[in-house]
């Protein structure tokens, strides 16, 4: 009845509005409520699942190997050496000897880690030119690079910014000394440490018929040793811009204190299965000074797993937040049926 | 002196640009987003990209200004309209026509009948005799019945002769232009002579000329002087209660954000003296900036454009789209569409919706909103029968609805049309010539005041001073007892198809004591009636003792009738010996002086005929309207320039005076003295019911008494009811006392206030507003509610009748007044729920947002690094979490609208603004900051010093800002899942399709080609393929998401379990009903039985009766 006199209402009323739901505002429509049930389940449901994932993650960290020595203190000499900016052509060399008690088996990942450094300031994260690294001919000047854009005779640094420019520069070599005399030098590999959207996407050298000429024109930033287009002079494929080390170096960290990949294990010959039981040691060329902002260096040697390092943080996370949960729903359980029984009690005698 | 031109617009096209952005930038939040603005734009601080600002910023002021832009042009077009309209000047000893606007004060204008007056006249002169003319005051002061002017003498002679007329030199002095409509003081010189003017020789502006074929007026006031435009507040800017909180809470947040900001910037020194010195060989100043004071003074600024996101441009532009919804749905709501006069519902004010559903006084007019202006003969009592009661086939009493048959008056030529009456046993009775039934009509149609004019035969049209007499005279018409003529001396009367003339010999007139009025007349066979009518408790003190028994018969109808909501008038008649008059008429003549004495003389020993019950209409469901919206504790008053009487009718039959009110206190007095003193009274009364109070507080007490008040309105229990007249309330509104006048009439369940003038509507409205601290609503139809409109909180205009002007000047407009209802109880109690839905949401999900920044601050060297992209800081509240929000405030309901409706309580969380509140609002940033905090920090953890699980990056910065990012999109989104209680497709769809467009944008901007493109805009390549692509990435953001979301379901599922509010009752039983049929809920029927208002009571002056023996209107 109603619907009939709207419709005729419509007909002969051109002001009338559309009964369309949307417009009456009667779309259908979920109205969802928390009910103990579905709320006491899903708790203990997540909270059980955040136990075993935490469990979970707690067990695949404790069984990462990992071992870290930290050479800024070990290398004093160098360290004090390398305060002073003067000497930055002396070579300075140092050994940082450890043992390993068990075997390291599986893929054996080596880092650089560094302390106190901000790679996540502002001014350095924007130091730093993409269409550059990207092999594009860009002038420089327009990018955030500065100071560390052109000399003060206008050749452009290749690479640009302060990013590039503070690259890790100490080169590491790893020895395992097969008795206690012999050492033979641990293979390590120097390529694949890196994303492959950086390697094959993100860097790309310029392009002409051989590097050096590609990189003519521009001259290396003033920290480095050696132009960019020597730093992998052996490898053609991890030169230039596009040498793994420098890849992993731009990707800057979010964090002062962090960990970039320096070299994997090789897996042949006697390293086949991993790290054997022994000594070593680690030769540093030390390069890179960081005792002027009390930072620190360490190197570390791990293994892997499904879940990454041996960050304890998520599994213990994991597990408190699942016990909170699971406890948090024994509490609203028995709170509700508290009041529940008082409800009943109160309609079975009413006042 | 002004001329005529009036302006209500507020630019023109010159002043538009800088007064408008004058107006907008007058926002608090306006101001700030341009101060941001500039800052970004200086190279050392800025920290975000200048556009991310600036597009939004000039998209809102853009949006803005075309919106007032189009208001004004409407504005423009109605003046224009009202300054165009013709009117006839004289000049030269010619007439000619002229536009409104052109005429100046001492034109000598000619007013055609129903035509506007065009400015304020003194009258001059006119077609009808003796300089009279008769006007309409509806759009001055809502009054429709008839006024009568006249010209002074002197100039009425003046005639319509051209060649005099322009020869009129007189000189007004009077008084400055004022708002009083009701009083004028002047005085005219001419010809050496003078004459004092007063307001009965004033045609104002806006009055329609009536009844009269032309008159000449001389133009005293024009354009803005005249006392219709002073009467008009100012447009004022409105604004609601959540607008002016949240211009509170911008500047609270700014203040919290510069906080925040003086904490990292002092970090940001401390950082840069300890560390940052030494840390200048990888990392140089550009310019070295030495002093670490001034690199935390950049710092400082920095963060004050990172964290600004707190606040977002988008946060109004969404409250705009909000409001323009809400204000959609009302305009499309069927239920509020009046299909007679095919008016739908109108927003005019967008910007107010979520104050409708915070509304606690109501101010409404009575003629034309709560009532019809339509009386109607209703039933009656004759000899003791009632006549007027339907009856079903069974003999049960029903309702007439629209199956009932009217009776049908075809037999009756000159019946009236529109006159219905549905008990056919009345017309039987005529027909069966019943002498009691013949004397009734006979009464009706001689004892009355009414002009009749017959146009062209057959259409009777009937002049009348107050519609009950209309009603009356009408339906003695439509049984055949036809008022046709009269002259001074006689009435013709067209019985039952005969022409019969009356001698008129004497009008006993109405007035205020009297309370009844009758007429003598001589019938053609020489016998001298009086017929009288009046209010029954008067006239059956002086019925024949032989009445008794009929009279408590037609007693106890009357109370039926009363009970009903109907106004009654006993009718009686007598039989006089021509002897008998004629000795009284001379004693009335010796006595001129004291004609009551001599009228009570003649008046007496009547025999009683019956009684009369006259509906005035009210509007369609005002009853019940008005019963839900004191049931959801909204206070109504009246206001209505009626009197007194008339007044409390209404209130009678609209049930806002019951007669289980404990008490009706009636103010009327004249002086300050008498109201003050009638003010303490009816104080003393409500605090004696309540408590033994000393009531000899001084006036210097006054503030403490206010304080003390504002507990005894809880305390004062039982219903009084107030009713103040106009004059009173001019004292009352008086300073000393407007606090004592608000003290009481808060503590009354009703307040009528009658005979006010227009602006004491806006000064009451005014003062409820000030004191109370409370959103009113005024509703009205007329012009003479627009200053009522203007100046409470939303004004709301009654459209579809013919003036318009209520409607322009209000923020809504609708047809009847029973929409009222669904406005504030739907309309607006959704709109406010949403509207706080979406600002607690929308707080909340910026401070998770931004605060993320503050605490990477200390990891960064506080060195303002943002923690997302700034792609993700430019979209996020724009595109990633703008529409589930929005779909949020748009469609939510927390309960259905027939239970927003049943359960009025619940309209209590939006008068004691429960739901947002700066209480809510810390909630909200408490919420807000500890979302952000394990936002952060579980990341953090998780990515401290450690490797992806293919031994490569992880722990980097691009990395971290994805996870962050995506930890953010799916937080809000599942918060926002929660939030919602209404889930429609759109939300549905809104809700899914922003995570996804999240993804699509996310992978797109980090894909391949876009970087190719802009290497340096996208360095984010690759990151969202690898970063997500790992399992830690998503073992942190599900941690995230589920430590930051649980403890909210603890909270809420704890607060309705333990303490539920009305809301978590209704939509549970709402849920339980779901299946069954849902309970209607019938409003309880009022019914009265006790008292009864017999009133002839409803012309203001005395009737006509004295022009008509006078003879002057002949």
């Amino acid at each position: 009845m109603k619907n009939k006199d709207n419709q005729s209402a419509q007909e002969s009323n051109p002001r009338c509005p559309d009964s369309s739901a949307f417009k009456q505002q009667k779309l259908p429509a979920w109205k969802p409520k928390l009910t103990a049930s579905t709320v006491l389940s899903s708790f203990f449901v997540i909270g059980l699942f955040c136990l075993l994932v935490g469990i979970c993650l707690i067990l695949s960290a404790r069984s990462v190997n990992e071992i870290q020595i930290d050479y800024s203190d070990v290398c004093l000499n160098c360290s004090k050496l390398r305060e002073s900016s003067s000497n930055w052509d002396k070579e300075c060399n140092c050994f940082a000897h450890f043992t390993l008690q068990e075997n390291m088996p599986g893929d054996i990942f080596m880092y650089y880690r560094l302390q106190n450094f901000y790679q996540n300031h502002r001014r350095y994260v924007l130091s730093r030119s993409d269409a550059q690294l990207l092999g594009q001919d860009v002038n420089i000047q327009n990018s955030y690079c500065a100071p560390f854009a052109t000399y003060p005779n206008g050749t452009p640094m290749a690479p640009c910014g302060a990013i590039a420019n503070s690259m890790f520069n100490d080169t590491v070599q790893l020895f395992y000394y097969v008795n206690s005399s012999t050492a033979i030098q641990v293979p390590l590999l120097k390529n694949g440490n890196s994303w492959w959207s950086d390697k094959n996407v993100k860097f790309r050298n310029p392009t002409s018929y051989n590097l050096s000429s590609a990189f003519a024109g521009t001259a290396r930033p003033p920290y480095w040793q050696k132009p960019a287009y020597l730093l992998d002079e052996k490898d053609e494929r991890n030169n230039g811009y596009i040498n793994d080390d420098l890849i992993v170096w731009m990707r800057v960290s979010a964090f002062a204190t962090f960990r970039n990949l320096y070299r994997r294990l090789s897996r042949t010959n006697q390293f086949a299965d991993g790290l054997p039981a022994g000594n070593y040691t680690f030769h540093i060329t030390y390069n890179f000074p960081v005792t002027k902002f009390q930072g620190k260096k360490q190197l570390v040697l791990s293994t892997i797993t499904w879940s990454g390092g041996s960050n304890l943080f998520l599994g213990i996370a994991y597990t408190v937040s699942g016990a909170v949960i699971v406890l948090a729903g024994f509490v609203i359980a028995a709170i509700h049926l508290k009041r529940r029984k008082k409800k009943t009690y109160f309609q079975r005698h009413p006042k | 002196f002004q001329n005529n031109h009036i302006k209500t617009s507020r630019y023109n096209i010159l002043t538009f640009l800088p007064v408008n952005l004058f107006e907008q930038f007058q926002r608090v939040a306006n101001a700030y987003f341009l101060f941001l603005l500039i800052l970004q734009l200086i190279p050392e601080i800025s920290s975000l990209s200048w556009f991310t600002t600036i597009v939004p910023l000039v998209m809102v002021f853009t949006i803005t200004a075309v919106k007032d832009a189009t208001d004004d042009c409407f504005r423009h077009k109605s003046d224009n309209q009202v300054n165009n309209r013709q009117v006839e000047v004289l000049v030269d000893g010619k007439l000619q026509n002229a536009k409104w606007m052109n005429i100046k004060p001492g034109d000598i204008i000619k007013v055609e009948n129903n035509t506007f007056v065009a400015a304020d006249l003194l009258l001059l002169s006119s077609s009808e005799p003796h300089g009279l003319c008769y006007i309409e005051t509806a759009e001055l002061d809502g009054e429709t019945n008839l006024k009568v002017r006249q010209a002074l003498p002197v100039t009425s002679e003046l005639g319509a002769d051209m060649r005099k007329l322009a020869e009129f030199d007189g000189v007004v002095v009077c008084e400055p232009p004022n708002n009083k409509l009701d009083k004028f003081i002047g005085v005219l010189f001419w010809k050496n002579n003078r004459y004092s003017l007063n307001n009965e020789k004033m045609l104002l502006r806006g009055c329609v000329l009536r009844n009269t074929n032309w008159c000449f007026g001389m133009v005293i006031f024009a354009g803005p002087d005249t006392k219709l435009m002073q009467n008009s507040g100012r447009t004022k800017f409105k604004r609601t209660s959540i607008d002016r909180l949240m211009n509170t809470l911008v500047l609270w947040i700014f203040g919290f954000l510069v906080c925040m900001g003086i904490i990292l910037a002092i970090g940001s020194s401390i950082w840069e003296h300890q560390f940052g010195a030494h840390f200048r060989i990888y990392l140089s100043w550009n310019e070295v900036v030495d002093s670490s004071v001034f690199s935390g003074f950049l710092t400082f600024w920095s963060y004050i454009i990172i964290l600004n996101s707190v606040v977002p441009i988008s946060l109004y532009v969404s409250v705009e789209v909000i409001r323009l919804g809400h204000s959609h749905f009302i305009n499309c709501d069927l239920k509020m569409y009046y299909p007679k006069k095919d008016t739908p519902a109108e927003v005019r004010t967008t910007t107010l919706n979520e104050e409708l559903g915070q509304i606690e006084y109501i101010f409404s007019d009575k003629t034309g909103t709560i009532t019809q202006n339509i009386m109607t003969f209703n039933k009656c009592s004759i000899n003791g029968k009632t006549y007027g009661d339907v009856y079903d086939e069974l003999g049960r009493k029903t309702e007439v609805n629209e199956k009932t048959v009217p009776v049908d008056f075809s037999f009756n030529p000159l019946a009236d049309k529109k006159f219905q009456f549905y008990d056919h046993s009345l017309l039987e009775s005529i027909k069966l010539e019943d002498p009691m039934v013949y004397e009734f009509f006979r009464l009706l149609s001689l004892c009355h005041t009414v002009m009749p004019e017959e146009k062209k035969s057959g259409e009777l049209i009937y002049q009348v001073q107050s519609p009950d007499e209309g009603a009356l005279v009408t339906a003695a018409r439509n049984f055949g007892f036809i008022f046709k003529s009269r002259t001074p001396d006689t009435i013709t009367v067209e019985e039952m198809g005969k022409l019969v003339t009356y001698q008129l010999l004497a009008i006993l007139d109405f007035n205020n004591i009297r309370k009844r009025m009758s007429v003598i007349v001589q019938t053609p066979d020489g016998q001298i009636k009086l017929y009288c009518k009046g209010a029954d408790t008067i006239l059956f003190e002086r019925l024949h003792p032989s009445n008794e028994e009929l009279m408590s018969l037609t007693s106890d109808h009357l109370e039926e009738f009363a009970g009903e909501g109907l106004r009654t008038l006993a009718l009686a008649y007598k039989n006089l010996t021509e002897e008998h008059f004629k000795e009284w008429f001379t004693i009335l003549q010796e006595a001129n002086t004291s004609f009551p004495a001599a009228y009570e003389e003649i008046e007496r020993d009547m025999m009683l005929l019956g009684a009369t019950a006259i509906e005035d209409k009210l509007q369609e469901g005002v009853t019940e309207t008005i019963a839900s919206l004191s049931l959801a504790n909204i206070k109504i008053w009246i206001l209505t320039g009626d009197k007194q009487e008339t007044a409390m009718n209404v209130g009678y039959s609209c049930h806002i005076l019951t007669d289980t009110m404990n008490e009706i206190f009636i103010v009327a007095g004249h002086t300050v003295t008498e109201v003050r003193e009638e003010l303490r009274k009816v104080k003393e009364h409500l605090f004696g019911q309540s408590k033994d109070l000393s009531n000899g507080h001084a006036s210097c007490e006054k503030k403490q008494e206010s304080k003390q008040s504002s507990v005894l309105e809880e305390i004062v229990d039982g219903d009084y009811a107030l009713v103040i007249n106009g004059h009173s309330l001019a004292h009352a509104l008086e300073a000393d006392l407007e606090n004592e006048f608000l003290d009481v009439a808060c503590m009354c369940k009703t307040v009528i206030c009658c005979r006010v003038t227009p602006l004491q509507k806006a000064q009451v409205v005014e003062l409820v507003k000030k004191h109370r601290n409370a959103v009113t609503l005024a509703i009205g139809d007329g012009a003479n509610d627009i200053s009522m409109i203007k100046s409470a909180h939303i004004g709301v205009g009654i459209s579809g009748e013919e003036g318009m002007q209520a409607v322009l000047a209000s923020d809504y407009s609708f047809a009847q007044f029973r929409y009222l209802k669904r406005l504030l109880l739907v309309h607006g109690r959704w709109s406010y729920f949403r509207m706080c839905k979406f600002l607690c949401y929308f707080f909340y999900k910026n401070i998770a947002f931004t605060l993320v920044h503050f605490w990477f601050g200390f990891f960064c060297g506080f060195s303002a690094q943002t923690v997302y992209d700034p792609w993700f800081i430019t979209l996020f509240n724009i595109v990633y979490t703008s529409l589930p929000v929005l779909a949020m405030g748009l469609f939510d309901q927390d309960v259905n609208e027939q239970n927003s409706m049943a359960y009025g309580k619940l309209y209590e969380l939006g008068q004691l603004n429960l739901l947002f509140n700066k209480r809510k609002f810390f909630i909200c940033i408490a919420h807000g900051i500890y979302t952000s905090f394990a936002l952060f920090f579980i990341p953090y953890g998780a990515f401290y010093n450690t490797a992806g699980e293919d031994g490569k990056h992880i722990a980097d910065y691009q990395s971290f800002a994805v996870t962050m990012a995506t930890s953010l999109v799916i937080i809000v989104s599942v918060q926002i899942v929660l939030d919602t209680s209404y889930w429609t497709a759109i939300n549905r769809f809104f809700i899914l399709g922003s995570i996804a467009v999240y993804f699509a944008i996310l992978f797109a901007m980090h894909s391949n080609g876009i970087f190719g493109i802009f290497p340096n805009h996208f360095p984010f390549v690759g990151n969202a393929r690898i970063s997500l692509g790992q399992i830690s990435v998503w073992l942190v953001i599900l941690l995230t998401t589920v430590v930051s979301v649980m403890p909210v379901i603890i909270f809420r599922f704890l607060k309705e379990d333990l303490h539920p509010t009305l809301t978590d009752k209704v939509r549970k039983l709402q849920r339980a009903r779901r299946k069954q049929k849902p309970l209607q809920r019938h409003m309880r029927r009022v019914s009265r039985t006790t008292s009864r208002r017999s009133a002839y009571a409803f012309s203001h002056q005395e009737g006509f009766g004295e022009l008509i023996t006078s003879g002057k209107n002949m």
